[in-house]
């Protein structure tokens, strides 16, 4: 173990490893002679793909990222969209994939800590987290040690600086084994005017680096995070950042503190590639260079070398940005809170320069050289999908028993319980449905949902990813909340193989498709490759996570979609005899293959604008997704503890004579809603009106849930649904 | 009912704020300390939907003589570092917090805040780790078992929907203090089933005698482990919170 350390020190201090020849020429052309070791090491990681994204920036041109109600796009440290009444939501999402599976709990913490500065850098305060995390299995031990570290490393961190983690999602599935996936999603509110952009330093403003010391930790974390996790990985521990939340809250509230003060003229979070990509960034999108001194800046341990301090990844740093005259200023707000500070160095006309205590210059090049890396160009490889998948019957009842206690379907309480997701008294859509709900500053809220789904993007990555965005648009509608804009985060395989390449292609081709038809475009984002284990050589399936932002208008709107006695249900949205890569194939069949529903964009939109437009005749709502309308009417019933009963007969279908029921119920057709309502008669005319195709299927009331002849008592629901995770984490101590 | 989901972002009395020499107001003081982070959300409550003159103030500028009470809010004062609320207790704050108690002005010390009291010997007992070593945040019903607290004056068996959020909330005390403590009236809050068909274990901590909350002898100080500033307007799941924190309306000002 000690040698192996000793072997990652040295590769450690050998930079420039990972450029291909073709880089390093570039590297050469572009500097006009050789760069010293310093630089390569610079370049390295700023040219890696977790800081460049140069397999991925061309094909992520595809996306659409304007109009409707976006006020800043991709390119900056969070999306940014107008919710009216002056203010804005910035939000954003990143994994932290390769740190949580090596150590989960500082993994998932650190996460959390990069997202929440994201927002900051925005001018933004922090009032939501979210998260998306994808282990093995729930009776694997290391999956279940995994995910109780992951779930803890997001609670201490989370509810330490005060922000509610308030939805999120879980999934596992057998790909994940080893690469689990860890998505962290933030998202704060700015008033319009005061949005923060890091192109708006001038020549001769101060760079202020505050927060935690630099240590060695996390040296290399990017160049770790673009390569595949392998044996050695273990070894690779220091490579993980340890977060520490309390520096954290600090930070926050005197950041806060400085923009409500006026005193900033940029700011910048520390993130991946460290005060590198950082410092270059900002002084690239402000049109110049910096002077960056590194004798001056705060270390955790004697001895750094320049090229240590200009990659270390250590937590809770921000670079703050101010004139002579508010200097001061900041200093004396960082001074009440007990932050650490340096001035670091200045915002110049030239290049960027890194410089020792004498002013000898240790690194020096055009800020574009580490900003804009070149773009590979990788080849993609078709792949075929089976189509086919078996059919076997299966009771109605065993399945449906079965799948509301199975991993992926079954209640996510024993999460949720360990995150505080009410500080900040906004949330007032709570964890357990569709979406979050938040108050917001406007007098209205936002309603805010993460979507993915594995198994279908493997099935077919394109299918299956216009899949998740209309999954995700439901989720919103279902609150009442008009989807506005998204934020996606792909988590793929390596980009070095052709046929991830194409996974890639087709996953953002049918993201793009979705989000143009209905008209909600993409603000940012994040892509990790090299979710691939080394020894089994098993990718990840292509897991792409949509989160997607809603608006509601008026508090007036808030449903607390709990249906009552007596209320009738109806069924929006045609169903098709659609159950491939269903969560019944997949939990009850086993089988994870077969045809998936096809995406009716225009029929998605029509449905979820008709569900807006009549919510007042709406008095509760679930979308229909995974597990179809069996499981959809289970949960409703779980929520409100209140039975229903439905006939499958009125159900609007082409050729249903020759469906068999499961496909029926099990069916997992996009563009479906359960609607509860005392006035099934006007919601059905206004659906013959705008031509969407709706049935009264049932009503609710009584203690059991009935679908045609098939009966289950709603106390046994209750009982599987909502204690089957527990049961796994608490009985089994791994 | 005011609905503001905005009450952070309107323009508020931060930490920091210098105050004029004045003489004990009548308003309540809500402290922060590094770390706090339900110190707004209090403000909001008693501000917005109490309507009530409070202040935020930074625990170094923090003078208890310019206060008619004072909120020690939740969150991880200092990081939680040693041991949640210990060094907050050792803050010249605190000792001011001391000095308003033994004046007897109200003094309410929420999750952290209850921490502190504690820790700082205003409260009796200690709060140790969740029996289940997990942080939990849920709903829970409570009963209010006496009325000898400034905060629950005329509420005795009234039961109370709150959330609670906290890692740390069990609470312990030894077994003959705390029947010196019952026949005082200092148990206020017990965690209690919601009604006679709720089989649930209504304690989220294993606390000891299903304890959720506790005053001094003279009852002007109090601690809870629940967040009654949680729970003051319908739209964020109830607002049992307000019969306590009404209470201030006795001895603050009403806001315009």
């Amino acid at each position: 173990m000690n040698e192996k350390k000793s072997e990652e020190k040295e590769n450690a201090a050998e930079p420039g490893t990972s450029l291909t020849p073709d880089e390093q020429k570039e590297v050469r052309k572009r500097l006009g002679r050789e760069p010293n070791a310093l630089e390569l090491g610079m370049i390295d990681i700023m040219w890696s793909e977790h800081c460049s994204y140069k397999s991925s920036r061309p094909i992520l041109k595809m996306l659409p990222t304007t109009g409707g109600a976006v006020v800043v796009g991709p390119g900056y440290d969070a999306g940014v969209i107008d919710i009216g009444g002056g203010w804005c939501a910035a939000f954003k999402i990143e994994t932290h994939n390769h740190p949580s599976a090596i150590d989960p709990y500082n993994g998932a913490a650190t996460g959390i800590g990069g997202i929440v500065r994201d927002i900051l850098s925005m001018g933004a305060r922090p009032v939501a987290l979210f998260d998306s995390i994808h282990f093995g299995s729930l009776s694997s031990p290391h999956s279940r040690w995994l995910l109780r570290n992951v779930v803890k490393g997001i609670g201490d961190y989370g509810n330490c600086i005060g922000v509610p983690t308030v939805g999120g999602e879980l999934q596992f599935d057998e790909g994940f084994e080893r690469n689990c996936l860890v998505n962290a999603a933030c998202l704060g509110f700015v008033r319009k005017d005061k949005i923060m952009k890091s192109d708006t330093a001038g020549e001769g403003d101060h760079i202020i680096l505050a927060g935690g010391s630099t240590g060695r930790d996390g040296i290399h974390g990017v160049t770790f995070a673009s390569k595949n996790l392998s044996m050695e990985s273990e070894g690779e521990r220091p490579a993980v950042q340890v977060g520490d939340p309390f520096t954290k809250k600090l930070l926050i509230d005197a950041t806060l503190e400085l923009l409500e003060a006026g005193l900033l003229k940029s700011l910048k979070d520390l993130g991946g590639g460290g005060l590198t990509c950082a410092s270059s960034e900002l002084a690239f999108k402000s049109g110049g260079g910096a002077d960056i001194d590194i004798s001056k800046i705060h270390l955790r341990e004697k001895g750094m070398s320049p090229y240590e301090i200009m990659l270390s990844e250590s937590q809770e740093r921000m670079l703050y940005i101010a004139d002579d005259a508010r200097k001061a200023g900041v200093i004396a707000i960082l001074e009440k809170y007990g932050i650490r500070y340096a001035e670091i160095g200045k915002i110049t006309k030239g290049n960027y320069r890194v410089l020792d205590e004498k002013g000898k210059v240790l690194a020096e090049m055009k800020a574009s050289l580490l900003t804009e890396a070149p773009t590979v160009d990788r080849p993609t490889k078709e792949l075929k999908f089976e189509g086919k998948c078996m059919k076997l019957n299966k009771d109605i009842s065993f399945a449906l028993g079965q799948l509301m206690a199975s991993e992926n379907l079954c209640s996510r309480s024993w999460i949720y319980e360990q995150y505080d997701h009410e500080v900040g008294d906004r949330t007032v859509g709570k964890p357990g449905h569709d979406s979050a709900v938040l108050l917001a500053p406007n007098g209205g809220a936002v309603v805010v949902k993460l979507d993915s789904d594995s198994l279908w993007c493997n099935i077919d990555p394109y299918k299956g990813s216009a899949g998740v965005v209309c999954e995700a648009y439901r989720n919103v509608v279902s609150c009442g909340g008009k989807p506005l804009a998204c934020v996606d985060n792909l988590s793929f395989g390596n980009p070095e193989k052709p046929e991830v390449m194409f996974q890639f292609k087709e996953s953002v081709r049918g993201i793009s498709d979705a989000l143009k038809a209905l008209e909600t475009p993409c603000v940012g984002g994040n892509v990790s490759f090299y979710n691939e284990d080394e020894e089994t050589k098993l990718s990840i399936k292509p897991t792409p996570v949509i989160m997607m932002v809603g608006v509601i208008d008026s508090l007036k709107k808030l449903r607390k979609c709990r249906m009552n006695k007596g209320e009738k249900l109806v069924l929006v949205g045609e169903t098709r005899a659609e159950i491939g890569g269903s969560e019944y194939c997949r939990t009850i069949l086993g089988a994870h293959c077969g045809v998936l529903p096809e995406p009716d964009l225009a029929a998605e939109k029509r449905n979820g604008e008709f569900v807006l437009a009549n919510w007042e005749n709406i008095n509760a709502v679930h979308d229909v997704s995974r597990g179809g309308i069996a499981y959809a009417l289970l949960e409703m019933c779980v929520q409100a503890d209140m039975g229903a009963k439905i006939t499958l007969d009125p159900i609007p279908m082409s050729g249903k004579e020759h469906v068999r029921e499961e496909d029926i119920v099990f069916s997992e057709t996009h563009g479906r809603y359960i609607i509860a309502t005392k006035k099934a008669e006007e919601l059905l005319a206004a659906a013959a009106k705008a031509g969407v195709p709706a049935a009264e299927i049932g009503i609710v009331g009584g203690g059991k849930i009935e679908i045609d002849a098939y009966q289950f008592k709603l106390q046994d629901m209750k009982e599987g649904y909502g204690k089957a995770l527990w049961k796994a984490m608490e009985h089994n101590k791994v | 009912m005011t609905v503001s989901g905005g009450n952070q972002e309107e323009p508020q009395t931060e930490g920091g704020r210098s105050h004029p020499a004045v003489r004990s107001e009548r308003k309540i003081a809500v402290i922060r300390f590094p770390g706090s982070n339900c110190d707004l959300d209090v403000v909001h409550a008693l501000r917005d939907v109490v309507k009530i003159n409070c202040e935020l103030v930074w625990h170094a500028d923090f003078k208890g003589s310019e206060y008619a009470g004072v909120v020690l809010p939740g969150g991880f004062s200092y990081g939680d570092h040693l041991r949640a609320g210990i060094i907050a207790a050792f803050s010249p704050a605190v000792k001011e917090v001391k000095q308003m108690a033994s004046e007897g002005k109200p003094v309410i010390g929420i999750c952290n805040g209850f921490q502190i009291l504690t820790e700082s010997g205003l409260l009796p007992g200690a709060l140790l780790k969740n029996e289940k070593l997990n942080f939990v945040c849920k709903w829970v019903s409570l009963r209010i078992d006496s009325e000898k607290s400034f905060f629950t004056k005329g509420l005795s068996g009234k039961r109370l929907e709150l959330p609670v959020a906290h890692g740390e909330g069990r609470y312990y005390i030894e077994e003959d203090r705390l029947r010196e403590m019952e026949r005082n009236g200092q148990i206020v809050f017990r965690y209690a089933a919601r009604g006679p068909e709720d089989n649930e274990n209504p304690n989220p901590n294993g606390s000891l005698s299903n304890i959720a909350g506790v005053c001094n002898e003279q009852g002007n100080v109090v601690g809870l482990m629940p967040h009654p500033e949680r729970a003051c307007e319908k739209l964020l799941g109830g607002e049992d919170g307000l019969m306590l924190l009404q209470k201030f309306i006795e001895i603050a000002d009403r806001r315009k």
